[in-house]
């Protein structure tokens, strides 16, 4: 399986109104890899992951996922299709318990009929989350959230999870362990893109990283083999 | 004293009829963050419906009715979501609510060429029954069954919403749309089925008032305004804060006509309601609502 495309975007143009954030974005993730993105504010990272998810109908260009066109699928539809997505500022439903936050990521006909079992499977990768089984989603540390965030994604059992800016404002040992989790996931067969701004831990976690600037790709490659030289020059554009 | 027990009963008696009244807008409002000013004009077509039922099948009652009016009116209300409220969707408050305006007139004057302006009533034998207490102190039997239909609506879409598959997925659209889009759930269609059950939730409070009081073909409005009411002084999307928001507005109604003469019944009653929201204008039970 490893070495096949699992998702393909090709020439992909995202507009926010008259404003166009996403110019010509070509990128490919073979199963079983992990990639990143990364960039700075406003370079159209997580832009194009949300053209991905569904959330931002692309104005012109073709997102192919394990062969299929799903350019014009709405979120729900990705979903089903076995791409999940942790959101930025993680989105966790603050009237759901974490344990209802977490039965409503198997929401898809296909996770529904084992969401028990998945349950049980995401308490065993992150107890913290079955300690607090039973109280409201939103009454968890900011690290804990995203723990659930994650969690939730793994429960529609996904094929290729999106993690939007999964960092932003959590201490560095809480960045270090969610990094090491998501590793594991990888390790499970789950393909995974990282879009950040913390450049150091996304590079180091992945195989291959595109840089964004301004809505363009600047730069891409084996992060292994960048120099730290031409990384800054695609990310700052000096 | 003895002389004020009667109006605080029939007060807290209103009251259960009210949240019924307001629980569907209440609910609407929460969810789809849309204000259905047609509330009140479908709960009166949920009455012609009985009507018409009753004089067609002369076996039929307006509580055995409701066995046929729940589903016609949940459909009702699924569709108008689904193919006409849907398509306002993300465009802020004002379409929704001046297609919901443009609704309540149709509807109004559509009952009014069907239905002529007569006032109607649907009679039922319970309607002059009452209890005897003391002397001073009646129950009146249709007063009675009209509040604890509308606290075992309240009670039953309460149960709905917090321990059902579909109850959860309504929640969490309501919490954030997009996130529960990312969850795969179609959120256009969880607001149809949200629509379908506040209508029908409608439906209940139609049959409430139309055995309790006489309703014309523009009596709607009358009723979105006991609704309004009634979520205003309750607090947004809390099932128990609907509840307290009918007894308030029922007592104050029934007390301060008792206080200040039958005349003032509605006043005082839109008083306590004006003194809530300058005080606390999130309601009685209302939680502050985080965005995004």
């Amino acid at each position: 399986m490893s070495g096949d495309t699992i998702l393909k975007i090709d020439n992909l143009d995202v507009h926010y109104g008259d404003m166009q954030a996403v110019w010509d974005i070509s990128l490919t993730v073979a199963a079983g890899q992990i990639i990143s993105i990364i960039g700075a504010n406003g370079a159209g990272k997580s832009t194009t992951l949300r053209s991905v998810a569904g959330l931002m109908p692309p104005s012109k260009g073709r997102i192919e996922f394990m062969g299929r066109d799903i350019t014009a699928l709405q979120p729900f539809q990705t979903v089903a299709e076995g791409i999940a997505m942790v959101p930025e500022g993680r989105c966790i439903f603050p009237s759901l318990t974490v344990k209802e936050n977490l039965l409503i990521g198997a929401y898809t006909p296909r996770a529904r009929k084992r969401a028990q079992v998945a349950c049980q499977k995401i308490y065993n990768l992150f107890p913290i989350l079955g300690e607090r089984a039973n109280q409201l989603g939103t009454n968890l540390s900011g690290g804990e959230q995203q723990i659930l965030a994650i969690g939730r994604a793994l429960m529609s059992e996904p094929k290729l999870i999106l993690f939007d800016e999964i960092s932003l404002g959590l201490a560095p040992l809480i960045i270090k362990d969610i990094y090491a989790k998501i590793t594991e996931i990888n390790r499970e067969g789950i393909s995974v893109v990282l879009v950040e701004q913390d450049i150091k831990r996304s590079l180091k976690a992945s195989s291959w990283t595109y840089i964004f600037q301004e809505g363009h790709i600047a730069l891409s490659g084996d992060p292994a083999v960048l120099t730290e030289e031409e990384v800054k020059k695609a990310y700052f554009g000096v | 004293m003895e002389d004020y027990l009667q109006p605080i009963l029939n007060g807290i008696l209103f009251g259960g009829l009210y949240a019924a009244v307001g629980v569907g807008l209440s609910m609407i409002f929460g969810i789809v963050k849309q204000v259905n000013l047609a509330h009140g004009d479908l709960m009166i077509v949920a009455s012609y419906l009985t009507m018409i039922l009753i004089s067609g099948m002369s076996f039929l009652t307006p509580w055995t009715a409701l066995i046929l009016v729940i589903p016609a009116m949940f459909l009702v209300g699924f569709l108008i979501q689904k193919y006409l409220l849907n398509r306002f969707l993300g465009l802020g408050m004002e379409p929704p609510l001046i297609v919901a305006f443009g609704l309540s007139i149709i509807i109004q004057n559509g009952l009014l060429v069907l239905f002529s302006p007569d006032a109607r009533l649907l009679e039922t034998p319970l309607a002059i029954m009452s209890f005897r207490i003391t002397d001073l102190l009646y129950i009146p039997v249709i007063h009675l069954v009209a509040c604890m239909v509308g606290v075992a609506l309240i009670i039953l879409l309460h149960f709905f919403l917090s321990k059902t598959f579909l109850g959860r997925a309504i929640r969490a659209a309501s919490d954030d749309e997009n996130a529960a889009q990312l969850m795969g759930i179609d959120t256009r269609n969880i607001y149809a089925w949200a629509m379908g059950i506040a209508i029908a939730s409608a439906a209940v409070a139609g049959t409430l008032v139309g055995t309790t009081s006489i309703f014309y073909p523009h009596t709607g409005p009358q009723y979105l305004i006991i609704a309004f009411g009634v979520i205003i002084i309750g607090g947004v999307g809390s099932m128990a804060g609907t509840l307290l928001g009918g007894l308030v507005l029922g007592l104050s109604q029934l007390l301060g006509g008792k206080i200040f003469g039958p005349g003032y019944q509605l006043l005082s009653g839109y008083i306590i309601l004006l003194v809530l929201l300058a005080i606390r204008p999130q309601g009685l039970l209302g939680r502050a609502r985080r965005a995004g």
